[in-house]
């Protein structure tokens, strides 16, 4: 395995200096792998890149993309490559944890330490913060919550004002089902669209204390109370069948193209679902967004998680070790306000840069960003979290919890099994 | 004693005069000698480096836990093929390639024999079905899988429209924990029967006509025709394809991948799709190694099996 990654990596190196010593007489070359197969997001990059390219002669930056789950499956291989890309798309948690012990990202705490972390949102810095040293440059946020259906939820009579609680949420599902709507569709085959509702209710009944001390391996760990707990409410809803039939075998961009079509009243997801629900739709545009309706995750009655707490994706850039600095002058330009300025003001994703943030004016964008405000904690998914083993069985479990495969118990205790063994080294 | 020194008695009798009389060996069997050993050493290397050295590699990384960066370097002993082995999920995966060795057994190869007999005579349209049948083999595996993905889909595939013509509410087929299995089986029948029905018919034709007449004229019934004269001839055949089917079921991947990926709910995980999901995607490279090592091991112990034994005079 090792040879044959070598000999192919020697093959790439050997056909890339040729075509690159042919093609371009640039000095040094950024390249910057993301996953971001939107066109307008894509553009956007690139406008970037070019006129970082005109502002520095001699730099060239090359800007690729990777299917998002290509790329996780590829990313671990692709760092120990001598063709490995300069910065890197990330999700911060376990797996940027796993990278940083292997010794092949850059530390960037020098440049970010001086006035550059500043610019951003505290949190999204704190989310690349491995062991004191920062690792990344955040670059987007997305937030979990339910998207609604206005249209389906008049008709059945369901006021998505009126939903705070758990037990309002069951509620209203009861109500839409009585209405013959399907009351929530979910991309169950990914697995991960199910993990966040076992995970959000975790945020609730135990929150932030409860996941820190099951990672420091306290007590009962992962099979405490505050997560068989949340596995028994995440059941509550399971029992009433609320998912579109078929939901175990559907991805999240099939789900979210159905709650386009408006097969289905809700979908819990982040908020980068309204760029995926248009490509995905029967007619390529989905719900207009006066139709939809975005509430945050309920609360849940005697939980110990601060109710205003959100989940969401930080996403960021690393950068891979021995990178020239002409890496990290790229991302500095790229976070600079006036940059990210244009991707919050074309509703592209909402920038974590404190300055940019103010120029969200997509409604449904900015009622996401309002729950962020009020949040003390914003927890990036379990699932990257745990790293790429326990928080694999997460999903896994998650999965099974909403197929009625396991009990909540013993999901919880898989967990704790996983992270002990993801634990031995 | 003395009857069954006789084949080996002969073969060892037979041996030195082809081996190893170096007296006679004439310029001409030197020469070519010389061009074995010329030729040999790019080969091996390519099989050294590409097969021998991968090998070797996963024996040695399936006793490490290892995450894939740098080297392994905290050894585990045996923990991996333990974890494995009382993995519910690997038990699955198990149980699920014996389920397929068995639909290509017992519906697969049958099926295909079948068509073989029926299709083997040169009358019109024969090879217009043939071609039909042939067909599936053809496509890629993942296109396939692709393809049967939109033809199970509950909401909007051929199989949905086939229910709502009788006005009924079609299963997700793919999305049933107790159902995906058996869809996956139907569509590994559907691609692969053409294949082996080729085989039979290559086989069959291979087959005197003459025999044929004589039965006809001694007045055997088609049955007879069939086991006296069809079967034992076509045996070389069978034997074989069984010995393609059995490996190829075992190695299962691309058509689960594209089907389902494994779910719902890990219900069609094959072995290998198990390795995948369970070891490269979860950068848990020693455990997937340890299961390569048990596929690995499954397939060298059936193979050199099944040679031995059933195919010993083949």
């Amino acid at each position: 395995m090792r040879f044959a990654r070598l000999f192919s990596g020697l093959l790439v190196s050997a056909v890339t200096t040729l075509a690159t010593t042919g093609a371009c007489a640039a000095d040094v070359t950024v390249r910057l792998l993301h996953i971001d197969q939107s066109p307008a997001v894509n553009a956007f990059y690139n406008d970037i890149a070019r006129r970082f390219e005109s502002s520095r002669p001699g730099v060239k930056v090359e800007i690729q993309s990777l299917e998002n789950e290509s790329f996780k499956k590829k990313v671990t291989t692709l760092l120990q490559s001598p063709e490995k890309p300069n910065i890197l798309y990330s999700w911060g948690g376990g797996v940027l944890r796993e990278q940083v012990k292997a010794g092949v990202l850059q530390d960037l705490s020098g440049p970010m330490n001086a006035q550059w972390k500043d610019r951003f949102l505290p949190a999204a810095v704190q989310a690349y913060d491995v062991d004191g040293k920062l690792y990344g440059v955040p670059l987007r946020m997305s937030v979990v919550g339910f998207f609604y259906n206005k249209d389906l939820f008049a008709k059945a009579g369901v006021d998505g004002n009126t939903i705070k609680t758990w037990d309002d949420l069951l509620a209203g599902v009861k109500k839409l089902q009585a209405a013959g709507i399907t009351p929530l569709v979910v991309g169950g085959g990914d697995k991960w669209p199910l993990s966040l509702y076992w995970s959000h209710l975790t945020m609730r009944t135990g929150g932030k204390p409860a996941l820190d001390s099951a990672m420091r391996g306290e007590g009962k760990g992962f099979a405490s109370d505050p997560f068989v707990r949340s596995g028994e409410l995440f059941k509550q809803l399971v029992d009433l069948k609320p998912f579109q039939a078929g939901f175990l075998a559907a991805n999240n961009s099939q789900a979210s193209g159905q709650f386009g079509d408006g097969k289905a009243a809700m979908i819990l997801t982040l908020n980068v679902v309204l760029n995926i629900m248009k490509d995905n739709a029967a007619d390529k545009q989905g719900l207009p967004d006066d139709k939809i309706g975005w509430l945050p995750f309920p609360t849940v009655a005697g939980g110990k998680g601060n109710p205003g707490d959100v989940m969401g994706n930080l996403n960021g850039w690393i950068v891979t070790k021995d990178s020239p600095k002409e890496t990290v002058d790229f991302l500095r330009f790229f976070s600079e306000a006036d940059n990210q300025r244009l991707a919050a003001e074309r509703g592209l994703y909402i920038p974590p840069v404190t300055e940019s943030m103010k120029a969200v004016s997509r409604p449904l964008l900015q009622q996401t960003l309002q729950s962020v405000k009020h949040a003390q904690v914003v927890q990036v998914g379990f699932d990257q979290a745990l790293g790429p083993l326990a928080g694999a069985v997460f999903n896994d479990m998650a999965s099974n919890l909403a197929a009625g495969r396991t009990s909540p118990a013993d999901a919880a205790n898989a967990i704790q099994q996983a992270w002990r063994r993801a634990g031995l080294n | 004693m003395s009857d069954t020194t006789t084949p080996a008695g002969t073969t060892s009798a037979a041996s030195p005069r082809s081996w190893s009389a170096p007296r006679r060996r004439s310029a001409r069997d030197s020469g070519n000698t010389a061009v074995a050993w010329l030729f040999l050493p790019p080969a091996l290397l390519l099989f050294t480096i590409f097969v021998v050295v991968p090998m070797g590699e996963a024996v040695w990384y399936s006793v490490f836990k290892w995450n894939g960066y740098g080297v392994p370097t905290q050894f585990v002993g045996t923990l991996n093929f333990e974890l494995l082995f009382e993995d519910p999920v690997f038990r699955l995966s198990l149980f699920n390639n014996v389920l397929v060795i068995l639909a290509t057994l017992l519906i697969q190869l049958p099926l295909a024999l079948g068509l073989a007999v029926l299709l083997v005579d040169r009358v019109p349209l024969t090879t217009t079905f043939r071609l039909i049948f042939f067909l599936p083999y053809i496509l890629a595996e993942v296109a396939a899988g692709l393809i049967w993905r939109f033809v199970y889909d509950g909401d909007y595939g051929l199989f949905a429209k086939l229910w709502e013509m009788f006005g009924a509410v079609g299963p997700h087929v793919l999305a049933e924990p107790d159902m995906a299995i058996y869809a996956v089986l139907a569509v590994s029948v559907w691609k692969y029967f053409g294949f082996y029905m080729i085989l039979y018919i290559a086989g069959l034709q291979q087959i005197d006509r003459s025999l044929y007449e004589a039965a006809r004229i001694d007045g055997a019934s088609r049955w007879q025709v069939f086991s006296r004269i069809t079967m034992p001839l076509l045996g070389s055949t069978v034997r074989l394809t069984i010995f393609f089917a059995i490996l190829s079921s075992i190695q299962k991947f691309d058509l689960i991948m594209a089907l389902t990926g494994g779910g719902p709910n890990d219900s069609t995980q094959t072995m290998v799709s198990f390795l995948y999901s369970y070891g490269l995607t979860r950068m848990d490279i020693g455990f997937g190694s340890a299961v390569g090592v048990v596929l690995f091991a499954m397939c060298v112990a059936f193979a050199f099996g099944y040679k031995r034994t059933v195919m010993r005079h083949d």
